[in-house]
């Protein structure tokens, strides 16, 4: 579904992706992780549209995408959450996940059913009256993809949504994207540095260090190659 | 029916019978404020909805104004074909202005400098424009007074306040379907995270561009009005720098983002200011620049107690939710 061929990516010499490839089959739940610096969320902001790569192609559904703005990599179908958050503060819950649903709805009354919808789904619904800059962190977090989800991808790039989340809010929120792989065809592909959720929730995993990607396979396989333990693991201890 | 939709039908036909109540000052001090409302209203769409902050209106009320009233001044022809040159006119520099900002990522203070450049350097080309007098400025005909002739927009003071009423009435309305459409909603994601905006596949450049177009639309209807109901054009104090503080800070006072707002400013300032000018003078004491100075002051009360100004606050109080 999605292809990341090649790509590299410099800022003033910094080469914060180099040469990194991968591919994602469709319906899949996809877990990109590493340590800090590593180069995660480059990869998703040149996906997403925000930085042109200067080397490589991405395709997705097999149409070249790399280049592309933001708002036309949203109207292809992926769908991303902010790992910095950035709610619409002075709106409303509700209406931060209205403006989602207006992408693939042209007047507001269903963009709000389906926003309604939407908020249900993530347990937010019994917020939607408040304004989002209201909401606690986790809070936030959710309604990061709940106003990704209202987009209606059909791939969604999560960027460490479940950083501090308390364990129990973390299986929810697993339970959540879960359900919505499974009953929705949703491919999922997440950054995470919780450990937890990426072993609770992804089939495959990419492991990337200064920019490139060291490893690849499912979670067992990942946490028993050499070169992750020492990159990565071997500085983390919340296996 | 709303509490605040009663409160507001009262208040339109509070405004509707007023001239008949009225002195011919009191009439010409409503007029200015529904002026205000309705240039404040205009403006509101592009800061207010969409966050981008012009502090050059006046612009689109200088080139409007010139645009009709040199259409009547050399051809006789009423403002009803001129404002359609005075829009164009307008949207044409305003899409012009937004382009090259929202195109080359000039945004905030910048982009708020870019709209006074092109202010100041409009006003420094009609200085030069015998076309339409250059500093001397350009005087309309004052034929008759008395009676309303509709199709030249000239006639007594009582229908320029009905066409104002009317403008500023319309602007609210087009402003409250706006704001629950999506371009409202698309306008105020815009002004409250771009970034996040465009994830959400809003095109953000061309719907701020959108937003600047209809704001100086909006302001070329009030620059009709100007040059037809004061009837003498200076480019001097058309394009002042001034005149576009003036049209800004009714807004800010009432309340930026609002709907109501931009008419709470606008009545709270005119009818302060010039009942201060008018104490002064009946107290027989001639202060140069007061009026500046008492804007300067309301706004800093309002800016320290009431950052998101008078309206919202009101609005609470009154349990209004217009």
């Amino acid at each position: 579904m999605l292809e990341v061929r090649n790509i590299s990516k410099s800022f003033r010499g910094l080469r914060a992706v180099r040469d990194a490839s991968f591919t994602l089959p469709e319906g899949g739940i996809n877990g990109l992780i590493g340590p800090n610096g590593a180069g995660k969320t480059t990869i998703f902001n040149v996906i997403a549209g925000v930085y042109a790569p200067d080397l490589g192609e991405i395709l997705f559904e097999g149409r070249r995408i790399d280049g592309l703005r933001p708002d036309q990599v949203c109207a292809a179908g992926i769908g991303r959450t902010f790992q910095i958050v950035k709610p619409f503060a002075g709106l409303s819950v509700l209406d931060n996940v209205i403006v989602g649903a207006l992408h693939r709805e042209r007047s507001v009354a269903p963009a709000r059913a389906y926003a309604v919808s939407i908020l249900e789904k993530l347990r937010l619904a019994p917020k939607r009256d408040l304004p989002a800059a209201s909401l606690t962190l986790p809070d936030r977090k959710r309604l990061e993809v709940a106003r990704a989800l209202a987009t209606r991808p059909r791939l969604l790039l999560l960027d460490e949504v479940m950083a501090g989340l308390r364990p129990t809010e973390c299986d929810e929120m697993v339970e959540v994207f879960r359900s919505l792989n499974r009953s929705e065809g949703l491919t999922i592909l997440l950054i995470e540095h919780v450990m937890r959720a990426v072993m609770a929730l992804a089939g495959h995993i990419g492991v990337l260090h200064h920019g490139e990607v060291i490893a690849r396979g499912t979670p067992a396989e990942v946490v028993r190659n050499p070169a992750v333990l020492e990159c990565y693991l071997g500085e983390e201890t919340e296996v | 029916m709303s509490r605040g939709r009663v409160a507001l039908a009262l208040l339109f036909a509070a405004l509707a019978v007023f001239p008949a109540f009225a002195g011919p000052y009191a009439l010409s001090v409503a007029t200015l404020v529904l002026y205000f409302a309705y240039t404040g209203q205009a403006w509101n769409v592009m800061m207010g909805f969409a966050g981008q902050l012009s502090l050059g209106h006046s612009l689109y009320v200088g080139v409007g104004a010139y645009a009709a009233g040199a259409i009547f001044f050399h051809y006789g022809i009423g403002p009803w074909a001129g404002l359609w040159v005075a829009i164009l006119l307008c949207v044409a520099l305003g899409v012009l202005i937004g382009f090259l900002a929202f195109r080359f990522g000039i945004s905030g203070v910048y982009f708020a400098l870019l709209t006074i450049a092109f202010a100041e350097f409009t006003r420094i080309g009609f200085d030069h424009l015998d076309w339409v007098g250059g500093p001397g400025g350009m005087f309309l005909r004052v034929a008759q007074r008395d009676t309303w002739d509709i199709a030249n927009f000239r006639g007594p003071p009582l229908m320029y306040y009905y066409v104002i009423l009317a403008l500023a009435s319309l602007a609210l309305v087009l402003c409250h379907f706006l704001l629950k459409s999506r371009a409202g909603y698309y306008w105020q994601a815009i002004r409250e995270n771009e970034e996040a905006a465009q994830a959400l596949g809003i095109n953000t450049f061309r719907w701020k561009v959108c937003a600047v177009a209809l704001s100086s639309a909006m302001t070329a209807v009030a620059g009709v009005f100007f040059a037809f109901y004061y009837n003498n054009l200076f480019p001097e104090q058309i394009f002042n720098i001034s005149r576009s503080i003036e049209i800004i800070l009714g807004p800010i006072i009432g309340g930026l983002g609002t709907l109501f707002g931009p008419i709470l400013g606008a009545a709270v300032l005119t009818l302060l200011s010039d009942g201060i000018t008018e104490l002064l003078a009946a107290l027989g004491w001639e202060i140069p620049g007061v009026k500046q100075v008492f804007y300067g002051v309301v706004l800093l009360v309002v800016v320290m107690f009431l950052p998101h100004g008078i309206w919202p606050a009101l609005a609470r109080r009154l349990k209004l939710d217009a």
